[in-house]
């Protein structure tokens, strides 16, 4: 995946080698939960879908997995903060200018709606028999919509939300990176109903994971091309080598929908490779983001190279 | 030109943060390395005053530099670079110490000019949190912690910060961080509390060069124009200024320096931006890409199975 660059690297200075920008403080649960998250999203989606067109198994395994995730995500969030019992001065603001806000509001429109819809697939049945069991039960497939029609948001500001930082890695690839992290979406989602619904109604799960898996193959590719030397902080050390595991199980459970999608066995081989190349997809976006902190060149090399360009503008 | 929130020239960040017109004048920092003697008075001056804690007593080999960096636990941080003439940045932009090529007789510091240059130089500066005009960090606080004070300066809330470290990402200088022990997200104040008194800052207080000036951003701008082209007239050709300029990448700062190299020599960013710059075009790709998303979910359901 190497680039061969056609201009000779250029000689950079720096304060002893020292990093110029601050490693993220963000730890490996923020990792998880850009992937649970967008796992949830596409969840959400499918399990509205489902409901829409009689597929109750798909719907089932889809709104559970929703319920779970966004859960997950929770947790992660408020367990990475540095004083996890003020999570909630998070709704303290709505601030345009910060997506983690943005963000904020966002999963607190969409987790109710996932929420009541998992909750309503979990109840027992005598508990359905009651006046609040058959009110939950009405009020699921409308909780499910605002899920689905929030999750396209959800899956997408954790793009924003990295890119709208002074990190090399994730600021440069602010046009692709929304792409690659929907597409993600899509193929966790996907691979989640591969995994858990009869074969005979995981159809639009099969679908849905291979175009996420495509587009989020092709965004990554266009960003490694655009990326100049930043693109290094992807395509070297452990952010590389997370990132190839991910495209190989990623395209392998593809391979597996198309290929084998009617055999239950394959089916949901390919369901557990689509996750777990979902996640390392995150993990290796996250990886380069601190590496690209680490190496003052990220920072200075890119600089130079703008102020360069904008003399020669001026002139 | 219409001000606006997010990026370019902003004439006073106070007012559009809200205040009203009564707020007092902006103030900042003026750094004037070409006169700092590496006494480290300004930080002692911030710990002491401010009660921070200490970040570790390492030997760090950087020359007298055992700080190493700004950080949650160092809000001033003065940087050592000796510096043999070689290494100068003349080679890049041409600009450098003129050399005439007649040995002195004289003891070094005792003449001005170019001849008495020796093969070796100091470059001392103390950094500190730049309070940007457009600031990264107060851009992403999603609890509302940091704050536009009425002076113009940029402050942590310590009540309200949950340490989510977002503003730690966010800033293009590398300046704010999270206090490990404590959780929350620290930095320099410009001494508010000290302000409010009528006040100047503790590093300000204690240099004794005045290579720290404190005042009205507008008067210490002006005056370092003025020291900027003395220092040319005397041969200090490579003496520039740095985050004096309100179009650049952040508006402007609020502490703004006179380095006598490139910013990277120093350890600071040659062209910082602040990264809501791109704000709305991420959020148009992610709006895309969620268009794209929804395709994705309506064609799988589409067709017969």
């Amino acid at each position: 995946m190497r680039e061969e660059l056609n201009v000779p690297r250029a000689e950079f200075r720096s304060y002893y080698g020292r990093p110029v920008l601050k490693q993220p403080v963000w730890e490996w649960h923020i990792a998880a939960y850009l992937f649970a998250g967008g796992l949830s999203a596409g969840s959400a989606m499918l399990g509205a879908g489902a409901d829409l067109t009689q597929r109750p198994a798909l719907r089932k395994v889809s709104r559970l997995g929703a319920l779970v995730s966004i859960l997950a995500s929770f947790y992660y969030l408020v367990s990475d903060l540095g004083r996890p019992e003020r999570f909630h001065h998070m709704l303290r603001v709505a601030k345009p200018s910060s997506p983690m806000s943005m963000g904020t509001w966002l999963l607190s429109a969409y987790g109710p709606g996932a929420g009541l819809a998992g909750i309503a697939e979990l109840m027992p049945s005598w508990l359905r028999r009651t006046r609040l069991g058959r009110l939950m039960w009405w009020l699921a497939r409308p909780a499910g919509l605002l899920a689905a029609g929030t999750a396209p948001g959800v899956a997408s500001y954790t793009a924003v939300l990295l890119s709208h930082t002074a990190v090399p890695a994730w600021n440069e690839a602010h046009p692709q990176l929304p792409f690659m992290f929907v597409g993600s979406a899509a193929a966790s989602g996907g691979g989640l109903g591969m995994l858990l619904a009869p074969v005979d109604e995981a159809g639009p799960a099969r679908r849905m994971a291979v175009l996420g898996q495509a587009v989020e193959v092709v965004a990554s590719r266009l960003m490694e091309r655009r990326l100049g030397i930043v693109a290094e902080a992807y395509t070297t050390g452990k952010a590389h080598r997370l990132r190839q595991w991910s495209e190989r199980l990623t395209v392998a459970g593809a391979v597996g929908a198309v290929l084998g999608g009617r055999s239950r066995a394959v089916s949901a081989a390919s369901g557990i490779a689509l996750l777990a190349g979902s996640a390392l997809l995150r993990f290796g976006v996250f990886e380069a983001g601190i590496e690209s902190t680490r190496d003052p060149k990220y920072v200075v090399i890119p600089q130079r190279e703008r102020l360069a360009a904008n003399v020669v503008e001026s002139v | 030109m219409r001000d606006n929130s997010f990026y370019g020239p902003l004439d006073d960040p106070a007012a559009n943060a809200g205040y009203d017109e009564g707020h007092p004048q902006r103030v900042g920092f003026f750094t004037d390395t070409s006169v700092c003697i590496g006494c480290k008075a300004c930080e002692v001056a911030c710990k002491e005053w401010n009660m921070v804690p200490d970040d570790g007593f390492n030997l760090l080999g950087m020359s007298f530099d055992n700080t190493g960096e700004l950080s949650a636990n160092t809000w001033r941080h003065v940087a050592f670079i000796e510096q043999p003439a070689d290494a100068r940045g003349t080679e890049t932009d041409g600009r450098g110490p003129v050399d005439l090529g007649m040995p002195g007789l004289e003891r070094p510091g005792d003449g001005y000019g170019p001849e008495t240059r020796t093969d070796f130089r100091w470059l001392m500066s103390s950094d500190v949190c730049k309070h940007c005009t457009h600031a990264g960090c107060l851009d992403v606080c999603p609890t509302g912690a940091l704050f536009r004070t009425e002076f113009g300066t940029v402050v942590v809330q310590q009540d309200i910060c949950n340490g989510c470290g977002y503003c730690v990402s966010g800033c293009p200088y590398g300046v704010i961080d999270r206090r490990e022990d404590d959780g929350r997200a620290w930095k320099c104040t410009l001494c508010y509390d000290r302000l409010h008194d009528g006040l100047e800052p503790a590093c300000a207080k204690a240099c004794p060069t005045q290579s720290i000036q404190f005042g009205p951003l507008d008067e210490l701008r002006e005056r370092a124009a003025l020291r900027v082209d003395e220092l040319h007239a005397r041969g200090v050709a490579e003496a520039r200024l740095y985050g004096h300029d309100p179009n650049d990448g952040v508006g402007g700062d609020g502490a703004f320096f006179l380095l006598l190299d490139e910013p990277e020599v120093y350890g600071l960013p040659p062209d910082p931006v602040v990264p809501t710059r791109d704000a709305g075009a991420m959020w148009r790709y992610a709006g895309m890409a969620a268009s794209a998303l929804v395709a994705m979910a309506v064609s799988a359901f589409a067709g017969r199975h």
